[in-house]
């Protein structure tokens, strides 16, 4: 009988566990605003990624919300850059009455997440995954970032246009979608266009913490330039092994570099010379950019990064496209889906990254990578 | 007579009842309320993943539990089941029209590979003492996850083709990429659903309860207890170390076949050594050996740290506190004392209450 009595309290505990779960109808609320859902790592290893997205949206809509006219609102939910987290953060926000997706952060999360809204008929428009089986995913999945594929292509083509060297070196975290997506394209590029890459060393996510073996070989192999498709806090630790051992090549990196001079514990002057293609560039004179970085560095207490600068140009695409195809809030997410589809296909947009930025069926957005040099601590735009 | 031996059947088999019981009804009562739309999306969205980790619970129990080892590269088997599974019904799409004979057939040879592996690692390590085969189980899934983020399979009319680099596979026209190194396997088929996750648990159940309630699950049982006196009576313990750990294998690889067949995308990343820990806790938590405690410990330790979505940051924090809090009301002696009296006190009241309830029946 005790059992019995057990086994019935904890069917009615698992009960209301699923109880709390239950669909509401909270009609009258959703009618006022137009619901924007994001999802990135806010957690972990990679949160500072995911909490500038979540802050870049936050900032925008709250301009947004300000200048009066369509309101929205935002949700940022922590998918800790896991497929399966991603899903279950795109579900939570589905319960919540998401209409736009304005995320996620990263590749994996956003081909998971990419998939869902292809069947749903939810507009997505990622900041910053940048692997190209995102945008596969669906023709209503957009990037605002470079593909991978145009970064490694584009760095080969910059690097043999300006004699930048003669024998490269490449150094690359090959566990990371991102980073060995680009190097894959480099490498095709090179040989195509005759680049005398002599050097290629890799490193993986669970071995990074020591990267003087990498630097080292392509040391001895002669390297004058070394092109870094990595992250910002891995190349710090290239540049300073590299000028321990008085090595000096030539640097060369992609929108992962950006942010290298804010990187606790390194000396920026050791970024000196250093060469990125980048779509962001904190350090820029216009207007538009110098207000973001006052107004995100007074809001979030840090200077803001390329993913939160993606994310503030993402939400002012679906401001300017909700605005311009009539949108309004008590639509559902596949109407407003439809509308901001043929909205975006034949939009023009100026943004922080990046001037008449245009998006083609595929999802993907062209626009012309800057090149710039690091002198005296700040973004010098080289051509 | 009949009594007694109705009786007799119901003492010895209790506990298998009970947890067949649970999850069939759970099960009903979810899909009843499921063509009700009563669901939320995000409920719907956790059935199968907590099915695939119940079935990771329920089979490391068989190591940890019952054969007494530790073993901490669990989510490693997943992984192989899950590549392989993806692997196979990318392949068969198009020859094999049934999606469920394809995701049948791609958790059977999940299971398999993911057996094969376990074999390797079993034969060896299962003949060491000590803890080695925490060790050897973690580097396993260490490896497992490079290496599976360094293979690139692609497939196209002429086959399937394999490398270790992406310019290494080149595909005709209207080939498709499967597995894509670091970037996993994308654009996968979503074949997974609650029913293939509530037989699948009914598959592991049926076999884990049968292999501990059989003479070799006896035989396991006794060379956790006391390995000197099981070898004394003649018991090989590698023979049955080895049977408990490829059972448990090759359920994992299922498991990763259905988990990877819920998603469009997967990585090797996800089935690193955090992971297996994550199901290790799930064992301990529910109790060693105890399959139901299993079950529930891995539905509901899923289920909390998306319960706590609200909270936001503070959420993995909580997710923690919680996990403290029950491991000590589960295992401290000093908790486990005060439980007591509040145990006893309770009963006391409810004898009262019973015995007054029978008094003014008279």
């Amino acid at each position: 009988m005790k059992k019995v009595f057990a086994f019935v309290m904890a069917a009615c505990m698992a009960a209301t566990m699923f109880v709390g779960c239950a669909p509401k109808e909270g009609e009258e609320e959703a009618a006022r605003v137009i619901k924007v859902g994001t999802s990135g790592p806010l957690t972990g290893g990679n949160a500072m990624y995911g909490n500038a997205v979540a802050n870049g949206l936050k900032l925008a809509f709250e301009e947004i919300n300000a200048q009066g006219g369509l309101q929205f609102e935002v949700n940022a939910q922590d998918d800790e850059a896991d497929a399966e987290k991603a899903v279950n953060a795109y579900t939570a926000l589905m319960d919540w009455g998401m209409q736009i997706m304005a995320g996620p952060t990263t590749s994996v999360s956003a081909a998971a997440t990419a998939a869902e809204c292809a069947a749903d008929r939810v507009f997505m428009m990622s900041p910053s995954a940048s692997d190209v089986s995102v945008i596969a995913a669906g023709d209503n999945i957009f990037q605002i970032c470079f593909t991978d594929p145009n970064q490694g292509v584009g760095s080969a083509d910059y690097i043999s246009q300006h004699n930048l060297g003669t024998a490269i070196g490449v150094i690359y975290d090959s566990s990371n979608p991102y980073s060995s997506g680009i190097y894959e394209k480099f490498q095709e590029r090179a040989n195509q266009i005759g680049l005398n890459v002599v050097a290629v060393e890799a490193f993986t996510e669970d071995n990074k913490a020591d990267l003087t073996t990498q630097v080292t070989k392509c040391q001895s192999a002669g390297c004058d330039l070394i092109f870094l498709p990595i992250y910002a806090a891995e190349a710090t630790q290239v540049l300073t092994y590299a000028d321990k051992i008085g090595y000096t090549p030539k640097f060369f990196g992609c929108d992962g570099l950006d942010g290298i001079l804010a990187v606790e514990g390194f000396d920026p002057a050791l970024a000196e010379g250093v060469m990125l293609l980048t779509p962001f560039d904190a350090t820029a004179t216009d207007e538009k950019t110098q207000n973001f970085v006052k107004n995100y560095t007074e809001k979030f207490g840090i200077a803001p990064n390329q993913f939160a600068a993606d994310a503030y140009d993402v939400a002012y695409v679906i401001a300017a496209a909700c605005e311009a195809g009539k949108v309004t809030p008590d639509m559902t997410a596949e109407q407003i889906c439809e509308i901001l589809m043929e909205q975006v296909l034949s939009m023009s947009f100026d943004g922080l990254t990046g001037e008449g930025m245009q998006w083609s069926a595929d999802g993907a957005v062209s626009k012309e990578p800057k090149a710039v040099k690091i002198e005296n601590g700040v973004y010098v735009g080289i051509e | 007579m009949m009594g007694m031996r109705l009786q007799n059947i119901w003492q010895k088999y209790k506990t298998n009842l009970l947890t067949y019981g649970t999850v069939t009804v759970a099960f009903l009562v979810l899909q009843i309320l499921s063509s009700q739309d009563m669901l939320s999306r995000s409920t719907q969205g956790y059935l199968v993943p907590i099915c695939a980790y119940i079935v990771m619970a329920v089979s490391l129990n068989l190591v940890v539990g019952v054969s007494g080892e530790l073993s901490l590269g669990h989510a490693g088997f997943m992984g192989v089941g899950a590549f392989v599974g993806v692997v196979i019904s990318g392949s068969l799409k198009g020859a094999v029209d049934s999606d469920a004979l394809r995701l049948v057939l791609s958790m059977v040879g999940g299971g398999l590979m993911a057996g094969v592996a376990g074999v390797i690692i079993g034969v060896p390590v299962l003949r060491l003492r000590g803890d080695y085969l925490a060790i050897v189980t973690l580097a396993f899934g260490e490896i497992l996850k490079n290496i599976i983020g360094n293979i690139y399979i692609g497939k196209d009319a002429t086959g399937l083709h394999f490398a270790m680099s992406a310019g290494g596979v080149s595909l005709e026209e209207g080939g498709t990429m499967l597995l894509k190194g670091p970037m996993g396997a994308t654009g996968i088929e979503k074949l997974s659903s609650f029913t293939a996750g509530f037989l699948l648990i009914l598959f592991t159940l049926f076999v884990v309860l049968n292999l501990i309630n059989s003479k070799e699950g006896r035989a396991i049982k006794a060379i956790r207890d006391n390995r000197i006196a099981a070898e004394c009576v003649g018991i090989h313990v590698t023979a049955f170390k080895l049977k408990a750990f490829v059972v448990a294998s090759v359920l994992a690889g299922m498991a990763g076949a259905l988990f990877a067949q819920n998603y469009s995308a997967i990585t090797a990343d996800k089935f690193d050594f955090t992971n297996s820990i994550n199901i290790l806790v799930f064992v301990v938590l529910g109790g060693m050996g105890n399959i139901l405690g299993s079950v529930i410990s891995a539905t509901v330790l899923y289920l909390l740290p998306e319960l706590l979505r609200g909270l936001q940051d503070l959420r993995m924090i909580l997710y923690a506190v919680v996990l403290i809090v029950v491991m000590l009301c589960t295992w401290s002696p000093q908790v486990k004392g005060k439980m007591q009296v509040v145990r006893l006190w309770l009963g006391k009241q409810k004898n009262k209450i019973f015995r007054k309830g029978a008094a003014d029946h008279a």
